[in-house]
């Protein structure tokens, strides 16, 4: 995936130290830096009340800032209107004027634009062909589905060529499939378009599939800002590991300490384990140690000096491309192990008692 | 909102179409014990609909018994018009063969003599004269004075018989002639009686009198009717009024049959026949027009009785239009009697202006209600509901004191020296006082719709707008506003129709300019009492709403009304 990495300097979108209060007492954007480069598609992600959709809106221009500066192309834009920002954009709920056509909504950002009838016509059916919906001028949106509603949307925000289109959670409303074959085309919309995309979302496998690069957002904050493989891969902190993807975690302080290794013995039973330290400091500091369900490996064949744990089988889950076993692990019940359904994968049963163990670097030992 | 969103609205190949059109191919679907299955539904919902109606059915019999009942009543009054022919039956009978021309012919004269007879015993003849005046002038003084001057008709013949017989005297003898002989058992017996049990049976006339002397006996048989009806009296003691010696000339000295009667009434009878060749003669219509009224050669007081003798008259619905019935045909009112048609103008164009006025001030409130935090926004609304928790008249008669030349509001505009002091403005009394207040007082019912609507919109599509790059004003206009109109319409018919019928307000501040049909109709009911008149007003009133309304709906589409 494609990875963007000198954007800093000539930034497209940029926050500047961005904060915001609804009420004068809380913030509900904590200190936003967050610069985005021409033609990336990044996406915030982040569970509700975590500030997202807040940063969308200031940067629509729906919402001001209570304090910093954000900047489109070079410019502040703190003041300047929205009608006046030329940016497109894509509501959860289409947003689809009602009393319209579909062809007259999409005519609609044209029309005050003042651009010529014929001129008109011709980017319509384009932008309209270009979501697949050339036959639906005619009709108003109360008779589309879902899906064809989103599309229309994603056609009105993009029928006036803007270079950056925001989208607010824009396939929350449509059913699995839809939404799967919706991310894609957008997707290949955008690239195609070359457009900056902004994208809202609290999904996080749309976050991961859609994304040149994610912020994940978390108390006013942006969490961590990486490329998806990273942000799922190695995780900075404990509220990130948990938030993408599926994650075991287990409390425990670290005992050694050495580069980039570390050894930490967990509260519930004494045993010692072995991890990355991501940011941990010093040997007995707390840690929480996060290990994917994919990297656990069973009766392991690791080095010498590796640390292994006993656990025992609780649940075994037949899920067809993967079996999902719960074990009891260190004191706790829900460590889940995934693993691929092969044909010479062991296929255990509660009771069974086992070893498991993990590479070092699978293995990270974050902030509790 | 729209029809469009009903899923029945969709053509084409859809699944549910695709079944629809199974089902129509493959004949009525049965239910599984094979009764078809609308039957077995219709069966299965028919208790439902009665308890539903049980549920209605103390309403919807309060509403036809108190409302829907008297409300149809007095619209039937608008056309209804018998009371003429009721009251004048023989004149109305005899004016068939009028010309139109000078005044009619004896018989004419004689018949309404008979039937104004009756008509002042029963004391009809003057409200008989009271609707005739609302077509004709003078018409309800003529029939006063007629009633009291037709006692006279017939005296001279009455003086001639019983000197020819003091027999014609006796109430006995008209009995014997004219009575059923089964009547005069009946009443022999009751008049035995020692303390006589509940009134006289009512009296029937014998078959040989009708057949004898048919005027006689119909003039008698009122007599003993009213007799007994409103004197309480006995036609066996009561010599007959002088019409009906009238009767009995007239049915003498035109072809009487002999030997229907035998002994000393056939005897009395052939006697009086062969006398009245030679009686002193009484001309009915001279009698009128030189005794009573020379209004009665007039030809327009007979054409007017005539014109209206049908039982039913398009004449009230006419006069609600400026228009009159007269004996040549319809024809426009004299321009100075004009005031109907000006009055239907005023009230529309009044109706109208307060109506924009309403929306003009309700909608930007409505607005910011919506679009306020509901706590405000509750608050707000509570201000708009005030006025509902106060009385109408209270409301009005505090505009009158706010409104006249010496009160607040032209004392705060001379104070801050906007008018003079010999220059206060004129704002109650007259149009403008009636739309001020009205205004004030139906602005809820233009506010409460279009906030109801305006609440329903989210503010998502004005976002929408503006991110596509459209003015605040243009959002509004091309997105808010077209949204909004469901709201404008519900308001708009709601106060419309409201001031349409408004009464109280344009009668209390209203002056002469500013008064609504209503106030007319109002004036037609409780003042001059011209039941049918205001009957057709509201007609026209109740049928110019209702094409209104679909007017409306044929425009704007009723399915784009909305109270929320």
């Amino acid at each position: 995936m494609l990875v963007l990495d000198t954007r800093s300097e000539q930034a497209f979108v940029e926050f500047d130290r961005v904060q915001k209060s609804y009420d004068g007492e809380t913030l509900v954007v904590k200190d936003l830096n967050l610069a985005i480069g021409k033609g990336e598609f990044l996406t915030m992600l982040g569970p509700s009340g975590s500030g997202k959709t807040t940063c969308l809106m200031m940067l629509a221009g729906f919402e001001t800032a209570t304090h910093g500066e954000i900047r489109l192309d070079g410019k502040e834009i703190n003041n300047i209107p929205p009608h006046k920002r030329g940016i497109g954009m894509v509501f959860q709920n289409y947003a689809l004027f009602p009393h319209m056509t579909v062809a007259e909504n999409l005519a609609f950002p044209l029309e005050v634009r003042n651009i010529g009838k014929s001129e008109r016509e011709t980017k319509i059916k384009r932008a309209l062909d270009m979501v697949q919906m050339g036959d639906f001028g005619g009709r108003r949106p109360a008779q589309l589905s879902g899906g064809q509603q989103q599309r229309i949307a994603l056609a009105r925000a993009l029928v006036f060529e803007p270079e950056l289109v925001l989208m607010d959670e824009p396939l929350g409303a449509l059913d699995k499939q839809l939404r799967e074959t919706l991310q894609f085309e957008i997707t290949r919309l955008a690239h195609d378009l070359g457009i900056t995309v902004v994208y809202v979302t609290h999904d996080q496998t749309e976050a991961l599939t859609m994304s040149d690069r994610v912020a994940v957002f978390d108390d006013g904050r942006i969490q961590q800002l990486a490329a998806p493989d990273e942000l799922y891969e190695r995780p900075e902190n404990s509220f990130v590991a948990q938030f993408i993807g599926e994650n075991n975690t287990l409390e425990g302080t670290v005992t050694k300490l050495s580069g980039d290794r570390c050894i930490v013995k967990l509260d519930q039973t004494g045993e010692h384990i072995d991890a990355l330290p991501v940011n941990v400091k010093k040997e007995g500091d707390r840690t929480l140690v996060s290990i994917r369900p994919e990297r656990v490996e069973f009766d392991p064949q690791l080095g010498p000096d590796a640390h292994t744990l006993d656990a025992e089988v609780l649940e075994f889950i037949y899920m067809g491309d993967v079996f999902r076993t719960r074990l009891r692990v260190a004191g706790r019940d829900d460590f889940i192990v995934k693993t691929r359904n092969r044909a010479d994968q062991k296929r255990l049963s509660p009771g069974d008692r086992i070893k498991i163990g993990w590479l070092p670097q699978d293995c990270r030992a974050l902030d509790t | 909102m729209s029809s469009a969103t009903d899923p029945d609205a969709f053509t084409g190949a859809t699944p549910d179409n695709a079944l629809r059109d199974a089902d129509r191919a493959a004949g009525p679907m049965l239910a599984a014990d094979g009764t078809p299955l609308k039957r077995s539904l219709n069966r299965a919902l028919r208790a439902q609909k009665l308890r539903a109606l049980g549920l209605i059915a103390p309403l919807l019999l309060f509403i036809i018994i108190t409302f829907i009942a008297p409300i149809a009543d007095m619209l039937f009054r608008s056309v209804e018009n018998d009371i003429v022919s009721q009251t004048l039956p023989r004149t109305v009978v005899a004016l068939e063969d009028w010309n139109g021309e000078g005044a009619p012919d004896e018989e004419t004269f004689r018949a309404l003599g008979a039937d104004l007879v009756v008509a002042a015993e029963l004391k009809n003849h003057t409200r008989l004269g009271s609707r005739l005046n609302y077509e004709t002038v003078g018409m309800s003084s003529l029939f006063r004075q007629s009633g009291r001057d037709v006692d006279d008709i017939g005296e001279v013949y009455a003086d001639q018989f019983i000197v020819l017989s003091e027999a014609w005297e006796e109430p006995a003898t008209w009995v014997a002639l004219m009575a059923d002989p089964d009547w005069v058992a009946e009443q022999s017996e009751w008049a035995a009686q020692e303390d006589p049990i509940g009134p006289e049976p009512a009296f029937a006339l014998s078959e040989q009198a009708q057949e004898a002397l048919p005027r006689t006996a119909r003039s008698y048989a009122q007599f003993a009717q009213i007799i007994q009806s409103e004197d309480e009296d006995s036609p066996t003691e009561e010599e007959p009024w002088n019409i009906v010696y009238q009767a009995l000339y007239e049915d003498l000295s035109q072809g009487y049959v002999t030997g229907i009667y035998s002994g000393e009434l056939a005897q009395l009878l052939d006697n009086a026949a062969s006398a009245v060749g030679g009686f002193e003669q009484m001309s009915v219509r001279d009698f009128f027009l030189e005794e009573v009224d020379d209004d009665w050669a007039d030809p327009e007081v007979w054409g007017t009785i005539k014109a209206f003798s049908s039982p039913y008259t398009a004449g009230y619905f006419l006069s609600s239009v400026d228009m009159q019935l007269t004996p040549q045909g319809i024809e426009s009112q004299p321009e100075d009697q004009q005031i109907y048609m000006l009055l239907f103008q005023r009230t529309m164009f009044m109706s109208l202006t307060i109506m924009f006025s309403c929306i003009l001030l309700g909608y930007p409130i409505a607005f910011l209600l919506s679009n306020l935090p509901l706590r405000t926004s509750n608050l707000l609304l509570i201000l708009v509901l005030l006025p509902f928790w106060t009385s109408l008249l209270v409301r009005t008669s505090a505009w009158k004191v706010l409104l006249q030349q010496e009160g607040v509001i032209n004392d705060i505009l001379v104070w801050i020296g906007l008018i003079g002091d010999g220059s206060r403005l004129q704002l109650i009394n007259n149009q403008t006082g009636t739309i001020i207040a009205m205004t004030h007082i139906l602005l809820p019912f233009m506010i409460l719709p279009l906030y109801s609507v305006m609440k329903t919109i989210p503010p998502h599509y004005v976002r929408a707008a503006k991110s596509l790059g459209a003015t605040p004003w243009t959002a509004f206009w091309r997105v808010y506003f077209p949204q909004s109109v469901p709201g404008i319409g519900a308001g708009s018919i709601l106060v419309f129709i409201l001031s349409i019928g408004y009464y109280i307000t344009p009668e209390i501040v209203g002056g002469t300019t500013g008064t609504f049909i209503s106030n007319r109709i109002a004036y037609h009911i409780s003042s001059s009492l011209n039941w049918g008149l205001a009957a057709a007003l509201g007609s026209i009133l109740l049928a110019l709403v209702l094409v209104l309304y679909y007017l409306y709906d044929r425009i704007v589409g009723i399915d784009n009304v909305s109270l929320g």
